[in-house]
């Protein structure tokens, strides 16, 4: 199977999710869509690491693909308990009241 | 496959876009999920299956699945997203938004090589992906159980709720 898929546009793609990413963590203030667009710039990443192993046909990019899955599990989970202590305790999710971390 | 690639790639933006400019958390969800089976399409695309099964097993089945579960638990419904269309004011978001802009097109003008390299691409399978994780990367797998184990326990630890036991006679917490 040969295609024509070059590299170039793959890299433009990542990148251009990684950029949303950021902007979706810089301007939400909601801490639930902060996680999310922390998901949004994980894959990015995986895209990036699979694009490079296609283009020397080597497996390596989606072994760093399965790790990067393993830490985003961990971390979305790790990520929704802290929410959920938050919300119980300061019963609001705005990242502006948990400014300063009196407990 | 090349037209393919650009409307999937085409659709994954803008629901990208969609998930960071909605109000109510459900929706924004929804359309990450529809964002991670078009990248998983597009893992397709670019010769990689295993990664496509394990982008929409584990993504799309168990990670969005979990913020379902705390949203609903945490009961963001309409007022969250009143709440929300409050603060995203105009005046709020734009500086951000300009500058990760810069931040693309930085990126943009970096990735714009003199050349175009058109190369012969061979579809990666499982079987080699497996090979190569458990000989050669062998120290990252244990590193990544011992990881995953960390998180599970750091979740069930924080998630933990502190039972406040009042007796009539005894005022005061027992924690």
């Amino acid at each position: 199977m040969k295609s024509t898929i070059p590299i170039e546009m793959v890299m433009l793609l990542a990148g251009l999710l990684f950029a949303l990413g950021i902007a979706g963590v810089v301007i939400r203030k909601n801490i639930v869509f902060m996680l999310l667009s922390v998901e949004i710039m994980l894959n990015a990443a995986g895209l990036a690491f699979i694009a490079a192993g296609s283009r020397w046909s080597q497996p390596d990019g989606q072994v760093m693909f399965v790790f990067i899955l393993a830490m985003a599990a961990a971390e979305v989970s790790i990520g929704l308990a802290l929410i959920l202590q938050i919300y119980h305790q300061h019963k609001s999710l705005d990242i502006d009241k948990l400014k300063e971390m009196n407990g | 496959m090349e037209t393919v690639f650009y409307i999937t790639a085409g659709v994954t933006v803008i629901s990208t876009i969609m998930v960071i400019t909605r109000h109510n958390p459900v929706h924004a969800l929804l359309y990450l999920v529809i964002s991670l089976l078009s990248l998983a399409m597009i893992f397709f695309l670019l010769g990689a299956p295993f990664a496509a099964l394990l982008e929409i097993i584990i993504y799309a089945g168990a990670i969005m699945v979990l913020f379902i579960f705390v949203i609903m638990l945490l009961n963001l419904g309409q007022e969250t997203a009143e709440q929300e269309k409050k603060w995203l004011k105009l005046k709020v978001w734009i500086g951000p938004a300009i500058l990760s802009a810069i931040l693309f097109v930085q990126l943009c003008y970096l990735i714009s090589s003199p050349e175009q390299a058109i190369y012969d691409q061979q579809i990666v399978g499982p079987e080699p992906v497996a090979l190569s994780l458990f000989r050669v990367y062998l120290i990252g797998v244990e590193l990544a159980a011992m990881l995953l184990m960390a998180a599970v326990v750091g979740a069930a630890h924080i998630g933990r709720h502190k039972k406040v036991v009042l007796h009539r006679f005894l005022k005061e917490e027992v924690i």
